[in-house]
Parts: structure tokens; C-alpha cells; sequence
């Protein structure tokens, strides 16, 4: 079904882009400039961390709104430990940061998967208690740039083959939640469990747990994803990626990922983020003025969310075709 | 005034070594119903049983129990004479227990060859799928069973004979020494069961035990050897299929002699009051039109899928024709929403009684009262006292059996929570009403009670569609049966040209 | 078959005794505790001026609170209210510099409400879209308008009898925002409770298919409620904007989360299907006791959003621990 494939929703949202980019392209030649497009991958990297994570948790019915706040933090906490223990190598302080992070996850999880509480309603809690936390951990002071370490700071931007390694993390994870998506038993239970969770409890697979899993998994990436925030810009405080989950959502929802669960795909989600990494990089270019990102990002997301629905409209059982396929 | 069986039947004498799988005096509670009071069953080793009994007898709850989705309350679970327990799916699965489910459990995400092996997918290097491997097995499985289906299709582009075919694949993919099929012929065509029944007989020959459950006679006869029967969720007989008539499992599936469940009815037929002309879908039906008068029961005929429900749904504004006149009482009427099909006299009892019929967690009167609540209140404000009192009028004379009329309908019966629904839609004092498999799931007492009252509704000038399955229901009550097959009218039959073998071959179009 | 003729009671626990054991009295017992252990910690609790400003903490919110919870009985919810609270105090706002009087104002909010819900409305029940997206799209969308019109610039100057909204009192210490959130209690009380609307809120909340097929017009009642969402926002962007006497696009952020939690903890079932509005009138104020008795302590805004957090949790996990723990109990 050549047809099928060339309308599936990632061939269209990487037509969209190349539009996106080829509009900018005709005024702004530079944009497309690779050490530019690879400056705004950059800048996406963040981004796609959490889309992925929030796509396995959209998959389960479910929907993680504690994300931003999780990533701001375990980035406090990182901070806060590399200030009082600079020599602790950077390796250590991922590691913490992504254990940290799904342990946080973890908490949502549990709550999902034990006590049956509607994932809204724990991640809107979450979300709120993880923000007071970092108030009451750090006085509401800021962590500046002068109190970190070099090697904290220099970590995401060390250029490999070119690209910065947090460009290269977000790559990383692409492809190893590919795999992970298509050729393990959890992932396709993502996909069953969300897809019809009455079913998935006769195939043997335990739906709270399965949700308890993707809240883990987003946990863990928004924590490694607080930790790249942070050196990256050299700062941490209390509002640090304030807002930040609706762009999550929104990436998810643009990825073609459906909010009732079930469908979604790790490329799909990127390509989400770039759509609107690249708007974001491209407003101060074009000049139009960055208070513009919002209404863009919302009028992105609504549109989506109608192609979403037009794509996944309920067929009906069609009795008539098959008498004609029959006769 | 219900009789016991005659005769109790023994438990089975064992002629083919001892079982695979046996259930000991078993027993399964829900909160208000003993759903298994203390019942046992064996399986043997290429052997076929046909397990046997009414909706509500108990047979789905000893699927989920013996598939790991529930958990008895007491007796146990033998495998070779050994208790075990399936405290998950998987556990059934791994003890060599697999089914294939009544509703199709499977994923419209996933591809044919995933769905088959969810659960215990082939894994190749890092314990990763082996995606190739996977889809080499799939296919193989479903060579095996006759079916053409490509294993890297999506499921949900197939239709839903093949997504049978897929759950049977899924069932058998499983290496298991126990197969439960829990109605395995609903959906498919004569070919199709054809090939059913040459796959049972090949299991039959690897030494499976296969547990069938089935409501077609002559399916039973066909390839069961043991037969189990349950009723009220108490084991009522089983032996050998060769020992017992048709006649005989019916008695011990009521517990009373079936000679004359219909009522009689006065056929009086008024004037016309519903006309339907070229009704048209795109997708689901085309070119339905036809007559109904007053006092008159029509019936629906047809298999499942044949485009009687969606047609209804169309005629009461669930879903719209994109071509067709409707007329009630000679005026021509246009039907967007169910709200417009009510005011005009036309009312619906769904077939999906808990999903489309009743408002399960809102109190009897509530569900009553909804649809009238024009004429309960005043000025749009609530009067409590009269709702109740239309809620009592119309339950009452369907004979409800409630605590209260301020009890949840999700705590009636099947039988009870029917009547609600028609109380409903009696209290809008309507015109024509509508009834889709309006016995189905429920007791055999509730049965016989909503038979009568169909007839009685006809009697007072109602006018009555009614949507049926099941042959004998059709014979009983309609004056006249349209049968639809494909989503076209296939006949159009009077009470005295209708026999069950003209209703059968024109809705499957032998 | 015996012939004594049988007639289902209408009810077998009376109402009195139902609203004993509810949730709306579980949560008054926490309202009540809460004034008391105020009271003796904080000797400026127990005054009357100090009482009528801690009302300010919730009135605008709970304003809206009840149309959300009419909205979230029916199995829907509106997460862009505070967006439209922007969106019209910043319509207002324009519309001050344009010389626009009081009346004019108000009109301008109040309509800007009713647009902002009437989108919302069309796209959840006309396009059929799952309200939650709709409305963290709109949330960023109407809030974004505000961003592009103002940017980092604010709207001041409204006319001083605007002021009356916010900053009015009726008779003593009787502000006007408390008053009107009194009167509109009632009304949504009694159109939630008493009449054929309410009804088929519920009924559409509990099963909306079949409150279809029972002649409910599911998506019209829908509408209406993101109508009303929207209104209820308008006036509290009225009562707000008129109480800061400026407008930034940044006013009223994160307050949907607040009115949900409010909603939740007054006994909506999130899912959909029941609750009152006596319940989120009780959890208006024990939200509001809680941040004022908090502030009187001098703790700050986020350490609340804990408490307030782990309250929107916590009402919901308890009663399940407990009944996980009893069933265990019962099973040893």
C-alpha cells in the first residue's frame, strides 16, 4: 500500500518542514546553513528528550504534567550536589541525575499504578509539589553559572564529528527508543496496553504496570534532560523551564501521537519537536518578535490535534463493501 | 414455577485415562451474586466438551477463571491431578491453557504477526524480537488454519472474520494442551466454521482437550464427545454426547420442558404509522425500505453483521442516511438525532444494554425519568415526586424486582436493568418501538416476561420492530420477518411462509 | 406465583442520611478544623477585615470553579480558562486606551469569555477533538495573543468607578467579588441540583452514549457548559483585572491548575459523573484558609503550592489506602 505510507504522518510532517524551512530559505538563505540547522537540532535536543518520554507515557492513556517541573528538580539537585562536591566526575552526576529523575517518575507511577488515581490529577500534583520542593531545597536562590564546575558546564557542549554530545545524547535516544519501541516485549506492550487495555489484560500483560513503566521512563529522561538544562545554561532555579511540559504536549500531539493512546512512533515525536524548535529559531530571524511563539505553538497544537482525529476516524464496519468485494 | 432436572446426572465415568485439566468444586462470588456455586468439569485428552448452558450460566466467568482473569473463591484448578493457581494471563498460558475469547481481544495498532505473539514473541540476540522469526511463525500458523492473511498487515485493515481467523492463530500459537473456544463460530461464514471443524479435529488428533462453548445444537452434535451444562452457575449434568438428545440439554439448560414459550397473540393490525423509503448509506447499508402498521411486530432477521443494527441506529438518528424518506403517521419527518426520533414517537432498546441502553451508575428512576423529564418537571426544575411516581407507574407494569427505585441499575440483573430501559422508553408513550436482540444476555424467566409484554404493547396499538438472532424468537413473535444479509433486504417473509430453513438460507444467501 | 401485589420503595437510605456520610461533610469537618487551629495560631486570623481579604484568596477562582465543575461532571474540562482570563482583561485593557467606559468593560470581558468558550466548545463537540488538548492548545493560544499584543508592556488606567469589581465592598465588610460569588453558588447550586440541565449533566458524565440514545442532545448541553466556562472566566477577569487595576499578559498564570484542584477536592470525580457544588463552595474555603493561614505564617506562595499539590493527591489517595487496607484487613 504505497498510497498508505506516503500519507502516513511522518511523510507529511517531514513535507512541513521542508516547507517550513524552504519559506524561511527564500528570505533567509543562512537558516539552512548546516552549522545553523545543526544549531537549531541543538537547541531542540532538550525537547525531543522529553517527547519521547511523554509519547511512551501518551501511548498508556496517560499524560505526564510533571515533566518540566521533574527536569527543573533533579537539575537543582544536580547542581546543588556539584556545588558542594565539584570534583564528582560528570559521568556520576548523570547517572544521578537520570536515577534521580525516574525516581521521581517512579512516583507518579506508583500512584497511577497502585492507587488507580487518573494520571492528570497526579502529575498536576506532582507538578506543583516538585516546584515547591526545589523552592524549599534551594531558599529560592539561584545556582549562577561562576558556582559550577568547568567540566559540569562543558560536558553538553564537547563536539564530537561536529556536533555538540547533547545533540548526540538526543540521537542516541532516538534510536535507542526505536528499538526499544519496536523489538522489546515492553514496547509493544505500550502499544497494547494503551491500544485496548481490556485485551492486553488477557494477552497476559498487567496495564498499571506497563503505565508505571512509561512513567518511569519519562521520569528518567526528564532527569537527564534537568541535568543537559542546566550545564547548558549555566543556571538553575525555581522556574527553570516553567511552562515547559505544554511544548512537550504540544510536540507529542503535532507528532501525530494520539492523546486516546495506542498510536505514536519515536520519529514522530522528534520530528514534533523540530516543527517547533525550528519555529522558535526561526521567529528573531524573520523578525518577528519571540512573543509570538505562543499563540504559534497553540495554534500548532489545535491544528494538529484536527489532522490527529481526521487520520484515526472510526471507519464504521463497512457491511457494503464487503458484499461488493464478495459479489 | 421452575422444576428440577429428573434426573441427576453422574459425573463422568472415565473411559480415556484420567483428565488433562480438571476444575473441583469451584466457586466464584461478585458482590450480590454467586456467579459458580461449587461447580467441577473435566477435560480429557482428544477430547471435545461442549460446555452448555443459558446467558448467565456461568460459562464466561470458567473461561476467565481457567485463562487467569479471575480468581476462584474456592475449590481448585488440577493439571495432571496436580492444584495449581493462574494468578495472571500468563500463568494460564505458561500451564498450557489458551482460549479463544468470545469478543475479539486483539490490537488494531499492531501488525497480524504481533498480535499473535504478544506476550512470547520469538527473541533473537540481547533478548531483542526476532521480528523476522516472528512473522516466519505467524505465517506458518495461519497456512495451518487456512487463512490468507498477510502477517505484516495491520490488524485493523482486515475485516472481522479475519481478525477471528488472527485470534484463533494467537490461541494456537500457544504451544497449549488445553484449548477453550468460547463461541469460535459467531463471526464466521459456513466456509469458514467448515475449516473450524477440521482444525478442532486435527487439535482432537495432537491430544489436545478442547473445551467448546457453543449455543448451536448442531454444532455440538457435530464434533463434541463430552457435554457439561450449567445453569445458574451450578454444574445441573455431563456425559457423553452420544447419551443424550437435543431435547434432553435443552431441559437441563432451563431446567423445564420448552414446549411453549411464546405467547399467544391477537393479531390485530391497525393502520400504517412508520414508512420507509430508500434508505441508503454509504458504507453500511442500501435500498431499505418497508411498512409497518399498528399492533404489528416486525421482525429483523439476519446474521451477526448483517447491517440490522446500524439500519436501525439510522432510523432513530444515531447515524445518517445519506438518502431515504421516513414517514410517521404520513407525515415525512427528518431525523437528525435520537432527541428528533423520540419527539417523533420513535424509540430504541440497544443491543449494548450496559454501554447504549442504560445509565448503569444513576438510580432506576433517573434512567427512567430521563427521556420524560419534559413532562416530570416544571418550568425546566425537577420534581422528585413526580419522577417517582412515572418511575413506579411504567416498572411496575414490566414487573421489576428491585430494592428500590433509588438503587443503581448496574445492580440489577441483566433481565431487571432490560426492563428499565423499556420502562424508559414506555413512559414516552411512543409510537413505534424498536427492540435490538431485546432477549439477549438475559434469564429465561426476564425472557418469557419481555415476550409477553411485546405482545401486549402490539395489543394495546404499538408498533414493534424487533432485531433477532435467535430463529425461534423470530417464529414466535413476528407477523411478519425481514431478512437482511450484507446490508440489503434479502426477503421480506409473512408468519406463514416462514420456516427456519427459508429464514437461514436467504441471510446467509444459500 | 404469589400474587401479593409488590411496590418498590422509593429509597431506602433517607437523604439526610446520605449527605451525613458524604464527602461534603468530611470536607466541612476539615474546614471547620482548619479555622480553629488559625484562630489559636495566629492572633490576627480571628478579625473581621482580615477574613473578608482572605476571601479575595479564592472568589475569583471558585467562580469559575463551578462552571468547571459542571464540565468535569459531563467528562470534559477546560485547561485554558486562565488564558482567557488574559485574553479578556486584555481586550479590556485595549479598550481602555480607546477611551471604552465602564459598561463597555464589562461587555468586552464578558464577551470575550463567551467567544474564547464558544471555540473551545466547537472544536471538542462539532470537530469531536478530546477537550484536554483542545485546551492546553487554546491555553497557549489565547494566552499567546495577550504575549503579541502586549508583550512586555502592561495596560494601566481604568476608570476608577471599574474599580468597584474588585476593590468594592457592599455593606461593611462585604466585598462585592464575595457577594457575587455567594449569588453565583446559588445559581449554579440549583442548576446543577434542581433542574433538567443538571440532570443531563450527570447522566451525559456517567455515559454519554447513553445519554444519547436517550434523547439527551450530548453535544449542545456540551457546548452550553464551555459557554459557561468561558463567561465565568470573563467575569473573573472583570473582578481581577478591576482588583490589580492593570493588565500583563502573564496575569492569572497558573491558575486553571488551582481551579481544578479546587473542583477535585470538593468531590468531582475527575472522570466524570458526580459531585456538587456544595462540595467545591467547602473546598473554595478550605483552599482559601489554608493559603491565608499559611501566609499569616509567613510562608511563602510555592511552599503552598506543596500543600495544595499534595491535597489534590491526597483526597483522592487516602480513601483508597484506606480501602486497600481494609480489604486486607478482611482477607486476614
Amino acid at each position: 500500500m504505497p498510497k498508505n505510507i506516503l500519507m502516513s504522518r511522518e511523510v507529511l510532517l517531514t513535507g512541513a518542514i521542508a516547507l517550513l524551512l524552504a519559506i524561511i530559505a527564500s528570505r533567509f538563505p543562512a537558516f539552512i546553513a548546516p552549522t545553523n540547522l545543526a544549531n537549531v537540532f541543538n537547541d531542540t535536543a532538550p525537547l525531543i528528550l522529553l517527547a519521547i518520554g511523554q509519547m511512551i507515557v501518551i501511548l498508556t492513556r496517560c499524560i505526564d504534567l510533571s515533566v518540566a517541573a521533574n527536569l527543573a528538580l533533579t537539575g537543582m539537585v544536580v547542581a546543588m550536589i556539584n556545588v558542594a562536591m565539584p570534583g564528582l566526575p560528570v559521568p556520576v552526576i548523570i547517572v544521578i541525575s537520570i536515577g534521580f529523575g525516574a525516581l521521581l517518575g517512579v512516583i507518579n507511577g506508583v500512584l497511577v499504578w497502585k492507587l488507580a488515581i487518573p494520571p492528570i490529577v497526579v502529575t498536576l500534583g506532582t507538578m506543583t509539589i516538585f516546584r515547591g520542593t526545589i523552592f524549599l531545597l534551594s531558599d529560592g536562590k539561584w545556582v549562577n553559572s561562576h558556582e559550577f564546575s568547568d567540566s559540569f558546564k562543558a560536558f553538553p557542549r564537547t563536539e564530537f564529528l561536529g556536533l555538540p554530545l547533547m545533540s548526540w545524547i538526543a540521537i542516541a535516544a532516538v534510536l535507542l527508543f526505536t528499538l526499544v519501541m519496536s523489538r522489546t516485549t515492553l514496547g509493544r506492550a505500550f502499544y497494547a496496553a494503551g491500544g485496548n487495555p481490556h485485551a492486553a489484560t488477557y494477552a497476559g500483560i498487567d496495564v498499571g504496570k506497563t503505565q508505571f513503566w512509561a512513567f518511569t521512563i519519562s521520569g528518567a529522561l526528564a532527569g537527564l534532560t534537568g541535568y543537559l538544562w542546566v550545564s547548558r545554561f549555566a543556571v538553575a532555579f525555581v522556574d527553570l523551564a516553567g511552562g515547559f511540559e505544554l511544548n512537550v504536549v504540544a510536540a507529542c500531539v503535532i507528532g501525530g501521537v494520539a492523546i486516546m493512546g495506542g498510536i505514536g512512533t519515536v520519529f514522530g515525536a522528534m520530528l514534533g519537536s523540530l516543527f517547533l524548535g525550528i519555529i522558535s529559531n526561526a521567529l528573531p530571524v524573520v523578525n518577528i518578535s519571540p512573543f509570538w511563539q505562543l499563540a504559534i505553538s497553540g495554534g500548532a497544537i489545535i491544528i494538529a490535534v484536527i489532522l490527529n482525529a481526521q487520520a484515526n476516524r472510526d471507519k464504521g464496519r463497512i457491511i457494503l463493501k464487503r458484499a461488493e468485494q464478495a459479489t | 414455577m421452575l422444576m428440577q432436572p429428573d434426573q441427576t446426572h453422574d459425573l463422568p465415568k472415565v473411559e480415556t485415562g484420567p483428565p488433562i485439566l480438571a476444575l473441583n468444586r469451584v466457586t466464584k462470588t461478585f458482590p450480590g451474586v454467586t456467579a459458580l456455586s461449587e461447580v467441577s468439569l473435566e477435560l480429557f485428552p482428544g477430547k471435545v466438551t461442549a460446555l452448555v448452558g443459558e446467558n448467565g450460566a456461568g460459562k464466561s466467568t470458567v473461561v476467565k477463571i481457567l485463562t487467569g482473569i479471575y480468581q476462584p473463591d474456592g475449590g481448585e484448578i488440577e493439571i495432571d491431578g496436580t492444584p495449581c493457581r493462574f494468578p495472571t494471563a500468563q500463568a494460564a498460558g505458561d500451564a498450557g491453557v489458551t482460549a479463544i475469547h468470545q469478543e475479539t481481544v486483539l490490537f488494531d495498532e499492531l501488525s497480524v504477526a504481533e498480535n499473535i505473539f504478544l506476550g512470547h514473541a520469538p527473541r533473537g540476540r540481547f533478548g531483542l524480537i526476532d521480528t523476522a522469526e516472528m512473522i516466519e511463525k505467524a505465517r506458518a500458523i495461519l497456512v495451518g488454519i487456512g487463512a490468507q492473511i498477510e502477517p505484516r498487515t495491520k490488524l485493523k485493515d482486515l475485516g472481522i472474520a479475519n481478525k477471528h481467523l488472527v485470534a484463533i492463530a494467537r490461541a494456537l500459537s500457544i504451544d497449549a494442551r488445553v484449548v477453550i473456544m468460547d463461541e469460535p463460530t459467531a463471526a464466521l461464514s459456513q466456509k469458514e466454521i467448515e475449516e473450524l471443524y477440521v482444525l478442532v479435529e486435527e487439535l482432537k488428533d495432537q491430544g489436545k482437550a478442547i473445551l467448546f462453548i457453543s449455543h448451536k445444537f448442531d454444532e455440538i452434535f457435530r464434533i463434541a464427545d463430552n457435554y457439561t451444562v450449567f445453569r445458574d452457575g451450578a454444574l445441573v449434568g455431563t456425559g457423553s454426547i452420544a447419551d443424550v438428545s437435543e431435547a434432553e440439554l435443552v431441559k437441563m439448560m432451563v431446567g423445564r420442558d420448552v414446549s411453549q414459550i411464546f405467547p399467544n397473540r391477537a393479531h390485530n393490525i391497525g393502520d400504517e404509522i412508520l414508512v420507509v423509503e430508500g434508505y441508503e448509506h454509504p458504507t453500511e447499508f442500501a435500498d431499505i425500505g418497508f411498512t409497518l402498521h399498528r399492533g404489528q411486530i416486525l421482525g429483523f432477521y439476519g446474521l451477526v453483521g448483517a447491517g440490522r443494527s446500524e439500519f436501525m441506529q439510522s432510523i432513530f438518528g444515531i447515524t445518517r442516511p445519506s438518502s431515504g424518506v421516513l414517514r410517521i403517521d404520513g407525515k415525512q419527518v427528518d431525523i437528525r438525532s435520537p432527541a428528533d426520533a423520540v419527539a417523533n414517537g420513535i424509540v430504541y432498546v440497544p443491543e449494548d444494554r450496559g454501554k447504549q441502553g442504560a445509565i448503569t451508575a444513576l438510580p432506576i428512576f433517573q434512567n427512567v425519568t430521563l427521556p420524560s423529564l419534559g413532562r416530570t418537571s416544571r418550568n425546566g426544575f425537577l420534581q422528585l415526586a413526580e419522577e417517582f411516581k412515572l418511575a413506579r407507574d411504567f416498572t411496575e407494569r414490566l414487573d421489576l424486582r428491585a430494592a428500590s427505585l433509588d438503587t443503581d441499575v448496574g445492580n440489577l440483573s441483566g433481565g431487571n436493568q432490560q426492563k428499565v430501559v423499556i420502562a424508559k422508553w414506555l413512559a414516552t408513550q411512543p409510537k413505534v418501538i424498536i427492540l435490538d436482540e431485546p432477549t439477549k444476555g438475559i434469564d429465561i424467566g426476564s425472557k418469557a416476561a419481555v415476550h409477553e409484554f411485546m405482545a401486549e404493547l402490539a395489543a394495546q396499538g404499538l408498533a414493534v420492530i424487533m432485531v433477532s438472532s435467535e430463529i425461534p424468537e423470530i417464529m414466535g413473535m413476528s407477523d411478519r420477518v425481514i431478512v437482511m444479509r450484507e446490508g440489503r433486504i434479502a426477503a421480506e417473509l409473512s408468519a406463514d411462509t416462514m420456516t427456519p430453513e427459508t429464514l437461514v438460507r436467504h441471510a446467509a444467501g444459500i | 406465583m404469589s400474587d401479593t401485589s409488590r411496590s418498590i420503595p422509593d429509597r431506602l437510605q433517607s437523604p439526610l442520611e446520605r449527605r451525613l456520610k458524604s464527602w461534603e461533610t468530611l470536607l466541612l469537618a476539615v474546614a471547620v478544623a482548619i479555622f480553629i487551629v488559625n484562630s489559636f495560631t495566629s492572633p490576627y486570623f480571628l478579625n473581621a477585615w482580615n477574613l473578608s481579604d482572605m476571601t479575595f484568596n479564592f472568589t475569583e477562582k471558585a467562580m469559575i470553579a463551578f462552571a468547571m465543575a459542571l464540565l468535569i461532571i459531563a467528562g470534559e474540562i477546560d485547561l485554558s480558562v486562565a488564558s482567557i482570563i488574559a485574553l479578556a482583561s486584555t481586550a479590556m485593557g485595549a479598550a481602555v486606551q480607546l477611551g471604552v467606559g465602564t459598561p463597555g468593560l464589562v461587555l468586552i470581558g464578558l464577551g470575550v469569555g463567551l467567544l474564547c468558550g464558544a471555540f473551545n466548545g466547537f472544536l471538542v463537540t462539532r470537530m469531536g477533538l478530546p477537550s484536554i488538548v483542545v485546551t492546553i492548545g487554546t491555553m497557549s493560544l489565547f494566552r499567546g495573543i495577550s504575549y503579541i499584543v502586549l508583550g512586555d508592556q502592561a495596560y494601566r488606567g481604568y476608570p476608577s468607578d471599574f474599580a468597584f469589581f474588585g476593590q468594592g465592598y457592599v455593606f461593611w465588610v462585604i466585598s462585592f467579588e464575595f457577594v457575587l460569588f455567594a449569588c453565583l453558588a446559588l445559581i449554579y447550586f440549583v442548576l446543577l441540583h434542581k433542574t433538567n440541565f443538571g440532570r443531563a449533566v450527570y447522566a451525559i458524565g456517567n455515559n454519554a452514549v447513553g445519554a444519547e440514545f436517550s434523547g439527551i442532545r450530548v453535544a449542545r448541553v456540551k457546548f452550553i457548559l464551555f459557554l459557561l466556562t468561558g463567561l465565568m472566566s470573563g467575569v473573573a477577569a472583570i473582578c481581577l483585572t478591576s482588583r490589580l487595576a492593570s493588565t500583563r499578559p502573564s496575569i492569572a498564570v497558573g491558575w486553571e491548575l488551582e481551579i481544578v484542584t479546587m473542583v477535585v477536592l470538593g468531590g468531582v470525580n475527575i472522570l466524570g459523573g458526580s459531585g456538587s457544588i456544595p462540595g467545591v463552595v467547602i473546598a473554595a474555603f478550605v483552599m482559601g484558609l489554608v493559603t491565608f493561614g499559611l501566609g499569616l505564617l509567613n510562608v511563602p506562595g510555592i511552599v503552598m503550592s506543596i500543600v495544595i499539590g499534595a491535597l489534590l493527591i491526597g483526597v483522592i489517595a487516602l480513601p483508597r489506602l484506606w480501602e486497600n487496607w481494609r480489604m486486607q484487613a478482611a482477607k486476614r
